[in-house]
Order: structure tokens, then sequence, then C-alpha cells
């Protein structure tokens, strides 16, 4: 009779994965990084002429090193920002002094009217980077709000639960995200 | 009744745990997927501020991070330094770090490189800014700023 080859002893096994586990749960984040993802511009070109932008097209955003407020030459609250900004680009009504509309084609979306107003964003070197995160989510929101609108009412659903890429594409170019930052200056003194 | 008369000793019987380890190994593979090794080791103190419009950063391996905090060690002083890896820098070294970066992917996943910046929400903007110029010199335009779930709106 053959000789039975005796079993493995595998009772330490699970010891052994636990301690994997452990290990693992020790040296790693499950945080998943979260953000505002925002794009800079290239470097200002030395030869470029500065464009002439119409002074109903701006819509002026200043944070000074108190962390004070100053849009369109007046102080605000950041809690009303949000509807400001969110006026100033969908400008309803056509008012004179908010910013003009461009009728571009756009596959998918038709005949749109797009909105030639940029926000000019400025902070001083002083600003604290929770104010100017705080400003800079404002202005997303109007922009998000804005696009979640226009979304809904052409597709039926927000934009961020779009899964067509032309789409996404079609309303990322009706809304832009116009948020241009002026090249930085020391306003208010101090670091 | 001699049917049912018992046999030898009644006790309970062992629970087979045989399939533990494959329990076990099944949860330390779920955890392997979905963490990532934490790099660097933080040597300055970091708070990201809150933010309600947060996206999420989609591939985690094409993003490089800069951190900026006061340093946890208080003999290194109070102000904002910037940490890149696992030691100090000055806004001269972003450069170099960002052309590091670049040539550690592929080729192909270059242009897709984003920059985190996980800044303490205590900071003055003028270091972010220097860190924002210097990083448009380099043409890494794709940044993110770092920040948690939360209400903006101070109580």
């Amino acid at each position: 009779m053959a000789r039975e080859i005796p079993q493995l002893n595998t009772g330490s096994m699970a010891d052994i994965s636990f301690l994997l586990l452990t290990f693992f749960l020790l040296t790693s984040s499950i945080d998943t990084d979260m953000g505002i993802i925002r794009k800079l511009p290239p470097p200002p070109d030395p030869n470029q002429e500065n464009v002439d932008v119409k002074k109903r097209n701006v819509f002026n955003v200043l944070v000074n090193k108190y962390d004070g407020l100053l849009v369109q030459g007046r102080p605000m609250d950041i809690t009303q920002l949000r509807v400001a900004a969110k006026e100033f680009l969908a400008n309803p009504y056509d008012r004179e002094d908010l910013p003009e509309k461009k009728v571009e084609n756009i596959p998918g979306l038709g005949e749109v009217k797009v909105s030639k107003g940029v926000i000019s964003l400025k902070n001083d070197r002083g600003t604290s980077y929770r104010m100017y995160v705080a400003v800079q989510n404002e202005l997303t929101a109007a922009i998000n709000e804005l696009r979640d609108e226009l979304s809904q009412q052409r597709f039926g659903r927000k934009f961020a639960q779009l899964t067509n890429e032309e789409q996404i594409n079609a309303i990322q170019k009706a809304i832009p995200v116009a948020i241009s930052e002026a090249e930085p200056e020391n306003v208010g003194g101090g670091k | 009744m001699a049917r049912f008369a018992k046999k030898g000793k009644r006790g309970v019987p062992g629970i087979n745990t045989g399939s533990m380890s494959d329990i076990i190994f099944m949860f330390l593979f779920f955890f392997m997927v979905i963490t990532t090794i934490r790099e660097s080791s933080l040597l300055v103190k970091i708070k990201v501020p809150q933010a309600t419009e947060v996206a999420k950063l989609e591939r985690k391996s094409l993003v490089s991070f800069i951190y900026v905090g006061q340093p946890i060690d208080q003999k290194y002083g109070t102000e904002s330094r910037i940490q890149l890896n696992n030691a100090f820098a000055s806004i001269k070294d972003i450069r170099e770090f960002i052309t590091r970066e670049r040539e550690a992917r592929d080729e192909v996943d270059r242009p897709l490189l984003t920059t985190s910046l996980k800044v303490d929400e205590e900071t003055r903007m003028g270091i972010v800014t220097d860190i924002k110029q210097e990083l448009r010199q380099v043409s890494a335009f794709k940044i993110n700023y770092s920040t948690r779930k939360g209400s903006v709106v101070k109580q």
C-alpha cells in the first residue's frame, strides 16, 4: 500500500492572512482625494496685446487680506456670491448692464445663447486659503447650477448624471467655466 | 432501545476553520484594491478647507501632491512651509519636482498629470499664488484644490 502523504496543517494560514490584512489596514489610506479642479492659464505672452473686454462682460470679484469680499465694487457677503454670479452669467432678462450673449450652434443642443461673461477673481497675498477656496467654491457652484438647469431642461437629468459624452461636451460648451484669475500683485501688502 | 444507544462520548464537533483563511484573504484583497499606500509621511499640519462642489480625482496614479502648512515640529518655525515628497522644499524646487514626476509616468499619461494642492486652511494665499505661478511656468496646468466635503459658510 502506498503511504499516504500527511495533510498540511493550515490552521495558521488564517493567522498569517490576518497579519497581512492588519498590515495593509495600517499602511494604506482609503481617503479618496476630492477637491475643486481647475485649469491654470499658460504663462502670459509678452508679445500679446491686452484684449479689451467690455465692462459689462466682466464680473469683478476681489478678496482682500482681511477676507473681505468686494463684488463689482460693492462689499458682499459670501452667502450672496453664488446668486450674484449666477445672475451675471445667465442674464435671464437680457439686461443692458449684464454680459452679452453670442448665439452659437452646438452639436446636440442646437442654437444656444452663450454668455460672454467672464468672472475675474483677484485675491491678495494675505487672503486666507479658506476664504479663497470658499469663493472658488461659490463660483463653481454657480456654474454647476446653471449647467444642471440647462441639462435638466434639455436632457431631463442633472449634469453630473449625464453619461453621453456628446451631451456632456455640449453642456460644457454652452456654459463654460469662465473664471479668470488676475496676474498676482501685492495690493494689501504683507505676506 | 438499542438502536438509539449512544456510541462513544458525545461532544461538540469542532468548527471547520479551513475556509477562514479564504475569507480573510478576500478581505485582504478587497482592502488592497480600494486603498492606496500612503506615500509620504506628513511633516506639515494640514486641515484642508471645506467645499461643496467637489469632484473626485479619477486616477490616483496620475496625481502628484504638494503639501503646504505649518510644520508639525515646532523647531522648523510656525511659518507655512511647502512639503514635496518627504522633505521640506522651497518654491524653486517645484520645477524639478514636476519634471521628475513627469518622467516617472508613461509618455501617454503625461498630459493628464494633475497636481493636487493640499493646503492648510489657515495658510495665506501668497505662498499658494507663488506655487501656482511656478506650475504655470512648467506647464502643469491641471490642478486640484484639495478639500473636504462640507458647507463653506461659517457658522
